[in-house]
């Protein structure tokens, strides 16, 4: 149904788009791949009108097809679903749904026709399986049920092709599940799908053909059976990654380093007792809103803590203030990066010194060491391998997704900590830069810091933990050692009980 | 697009760092041959003495803009602190009148004053979460009531000769708005303070899980601003020779202007001081060679309007220049 043939692109003489050309039949699902920068949000933005092709056409059913901006994509049946969805939280759904166009009583009187609205919107609902009220607003939806409303939006324009770009980073495995289903099933009405991710099993298990861009050229495009992970990453990074996950340098020690002992939060979690120790790397499962987050701001000092003990190297710390946990050791990489973790407009170097300024002074009254400090922000470069190509001056919202990691990973290395707590690290980030980020992980604990790795991807947790704590309903259900490291048996304690849902 | 030269200068003048500064000098340049005494020592000892006071509050301004507040108080506390000052050291009514230490107890009692009453925002913003805007806005219509009941709108003279000597030798003004200036320069470029007072600006949430003390020097900024404040009142009292409840009642205009003028950002994060000293020495040079032309208040104020408009969207154009490199 759409087929784009010979596309060029560059931005500022660099070439970001090579001669691709790739179709998408009706009714198919087309998966897109490729490292962060590999060029799918620009050749997905040249599809629906945001950017204009240097050269090369598209061809809609046959006919060219070039627009000039979001609004022709949608008459002309393409929809976009953005990673950041594009939803006003304090309107309701139905007011979402029908935002580009009313139905309207009379076609020249400016009223809105409610009951043609709502009408409407329980049958698109109904479509996506999502059972609320139209009059619902946005914001008291879970992420996955947004997710849903965008596809009902894309079906309320009459849409054919639907563009998902990463639809699942922010969704909990049941609504992944129940996203799939909603998906298999506007497949089977002839809809056409174009589906990017990082996420390359659920890329493995939803898509027909699967096209790999690397650099910006088309380096694979074939039937998705004839891939495997492994044959799907080495062609994204364009090496041979033997192992997804570095080998473990060194065994975790019997030393206690964290010592949480029934902590507890009305409403949040409720008697979480762990030990985290020296060098090891300790997993947090479960679902989202089953408390991970939760607890990693309260054992960070974010979020109040009305009973149990927090200890850090057998001292209490339950009562200090977020500064002074940071003082004694304690660091926390937040899920949320934009907003949390940096400061989008400031500098690499700026970030990367934060946390470490006072202890980079040369006097009393606060007088920056700045030798120091551009050493140190070098060191820190070189540790985490930032991208060499940017200075130290420029602003951080200008690196990549991976690249930012990095930065806040070298901020918080930069304290050497004694505990760190990662929240989500490799969401959204590439796999070359998620194999930096495991990595220095493993470099962490070989030199004795203790980590707790909050992450929603199994796969991850059974590639880096040296044991798995599983939460549910803002309590630990289950402890897994290594030797019963089962991807099941997780899933089935962040549930429930029986089988998968 | 870009490509043409008379753009590409443009673009380079847009982003060059001392924009203003260049923009003084043409307009002086422009000026002077059409403003009969514009261009003497004399008229220049005018501008500078004109500009001293409110270089001051536009610093401490700028601190606050900088952390990602406002303070629209700074203008009331000169006032108040003016009329403080006088109610210590008036010859004719002062409490210490005619006492050996009434001059430094009035400075004392000015300064600390200015930084309580900087204190009290500092809490409202940071203790009571109020929007900067509507704190300080009531600070404001308060400090500018109490300063007019307790003078019940007169004007207080008779103030000590070893005060005035502050305001009106121009050196030591020049010197105190000098030192201040200059510290507030290093205070941002080269400290552990100024670096934290960028972050919280750019992102308060980051900056707090960063472990940044973001009450802490948000609530301390206020107080400088209100000191800073405390420090124009001097120079402004003891320029005029009164203590006045009215005192900086109309230049709350050329402050924010000037803030703004030099570069720093009202969402927090940007500015320099220098780039404030450039704004105050631009807004001083029009206000006095429109003075000179003859222009009436009323005229003076809506060019300057016109002048702080010009430079918001100078601004908006450089970052929008910026962003596309």
């Amino acid at each position: 149904m759409i087929e784009f043939a010979h596309i060029e692109k560059s931005f500022f003489g660099v070439n970001v788009l090579k001669d691709v050309s790739l179709a998408v039949k009706p009714g198919q699902t087309v998966g897109l791949v490729g490292e962060n920068g590999a060029g799918k949000s620009t050749l997905m933005n040249i599809l629906g009108g945001n950017v204009r092709a240097d050269a090369g056409e598209m061809r809609l059913d046959g006919q060219p097809y070039a627009p000039d901006s979001p609004r022709d994509a949608e008459r002309a049946g393409i929809a976009f679903i953005h990673q950041e969805l594009n939803l006003f939280s304090t309107l309701s759904i139905a007011e979402n749904l029908f935002i580009g166009g009313f139905p309207r009583s009379r076609s020249w009187l400016p009223f809105i026709n409610r009951r043609q609205m709502l009408q409407r919107t329980r049958s698109l609902l109904a479509e996506v399986n999502l059972p609320h009220a139209p009059d619902t607003l946005i914001e008291r939806l879970s992420a996955g049920e947004r997710q849903l409303v965008e596809i009902a939006k894309a079906l309320a324009l009459d849409a054919r092709l639907i563009i998902l770009d990463e639809p699942t980073t922010s969704l909990t495995a049941r609504e992944t599940e129940r996203l799939f289903a909603i998906l298999a099933r506007l497949r089977a009405r002839g809809l056409s799908l174009i589906y990017i991710s990082h996420s390359l099993d659920h890329v493995l298990r939803l898509c027909d053909q699967i096209v790999v861009l690397r650099d910006g050229a088309v380096v694979a495009n074939e039937p998705a059976v004839r891939f495997a992970m492994d044959r799907l990453v080495s062609l994204m990074v364009g090496r041979e990654i033997t192992q997804l996950f570095p080998p473990r340098a060194a065994r975790p020690t019997k030393e206690v380093v964290l010592d949480v002992r029934d902590v507890a939060q009305p409403g949040i979690v409720r008697g979480i007792a762990f030990q985290l120790c020296r060098g090891e790397v300790l997993g947090l499962s479960g679902l989202m809103g089953a408390g991970r987050s939760e607890l990693a701001r309260i054992l960070f000092g974010l979020d109040p803590c009305a009973a149990g003990d927090i200890r850090l190297e057998g001292e209490s710390i339950r009562h200090l203030p977020a500064s002074e946990r940071i003082e004694r050791g304690l660091a926390f990489l937040t899920e949320d990066r934009r907003a949390e973790g940096l400061c989008p407009e400031a500098s690499i170097a700026d970030n990367v010194t934060l946390v470490a300024l006072p202890r980079l002074l040369r006097s009393w009254l606060g007088w920056l060491d700045r030798p120091r400090v551009a050493a140190e922000v070098r060191r820190m470069r070189e540790a985490v391998k930032l991208t060499p190509t940017a200075r130290d001056g420029q602003p951080v919202k200008t690196l990549s997704g991976g690249n930012q990691q990095k930065v806040v990973l070298a901020k918080w290395l930069l304290q050497e900590p004694k505990v760190f707590l990662l929240d989500e690290p490799t969401r959204g980030i590439d796999v070359g830069a998620r194999y930096e980020v495991y990595r220095l992980i493993r470099q962490l604990a070989a030199r004795g810091t203790g980590v707790l790795l909050i992450s929603s991807e199994v796969e991850e947790l059974l590639g880096m933990c040296d044991r798995i704590l599983v939460m549910r309903g803002g309590a630990i259900r289950d402890t897994i050692e290594p030797h019963e490291f089962d991807r099941e048996r997780i899933l089935r304690a962040a549930l429930h009980h029986g089988g998968l849902a | 697009m870009a490509s043409l030269p008379a753009l590409r200068l443009l673009k380079r003048a847009l982003l060059a760092d001392h924009l203003v500064l260049w923009l003084c000098l043409v307009y002086s340049a422009a000026l002077a041959p059409f403003t009969p005494g514009f261009a003497s020592w004399g008229n220049l000892q005018t501008i500078l003495a004109y500009a001293m006071p409110i270089l001051v509050v536009s610093v401490g301004l700028t601190l606050v803009l900088i952390v990602g507040g406002i303070d629209l108080s700074v203008t009331s506390i000169v006032a108040l602190a003016s009329v403080v000052g006088g109610k210590v050291m008036s010859a004719d009514e002062g409490w210490l009148a005619g006492h050996a230490l009434a001059v430094p107890a009035g400075l004392l009692a000015m300064l600390s004053v200015s930084a309580g009453l900087g204190a009290i925002n500092g809490l409202a913003v940071t203790a009571c979460r109020i929007p900067p805007f509507i704190a300080t806005l009531t600070t404001m219509m308060l400090v500018s009531g109490l300063a007019i009941w307790l003078t019940l709108s007169r004007k207080i003279g008779g103030l000590p000769p070893g005060f005035v000597r502050l305001g009106q030798e121009l050196w030591l003004a020049g010197m105190t708005a000098g030192v201040t200036t200059w510290l507030a320069h290093l205070a941002l470029s080269c400290t552990l303070y100024g670096k934290w007072l960028y972050a919280i600006g750019h992102n308060a949430r980051a900056a707090s899980v960063s472990g940044v003390p973001v009450a802490r020097v948000t609530f301390f900024t206020y107080v400088v601003s209100g000191w800073f404040a405390g420090l124009a009142a001097i120079l402004f009292t003891a320029g005029l020779e009164t203590g006045n409840p009215e005192m900086a009642r109309d230049n709350l205009l050329d402050v924010v202007g000037a803030v703004v003028i030099g570069g720093t950002s009202l969402y927090g994060g940007r500015g320099r001081v220098s780039g404030t000293v450039f704004g105050v020495l631009f807004l001083a040079l029009v206000d006095n060679s429109l003075n000179l032309l003859g222009l009436t208040f009323y005229t003076i104020t809506m060019v300057k309007g016109g002048a702080i408009l010009a430079a918001a969207l100078t601004d908006a154009l450089r970052n929008r220049l910026l962003t596309q490199e």
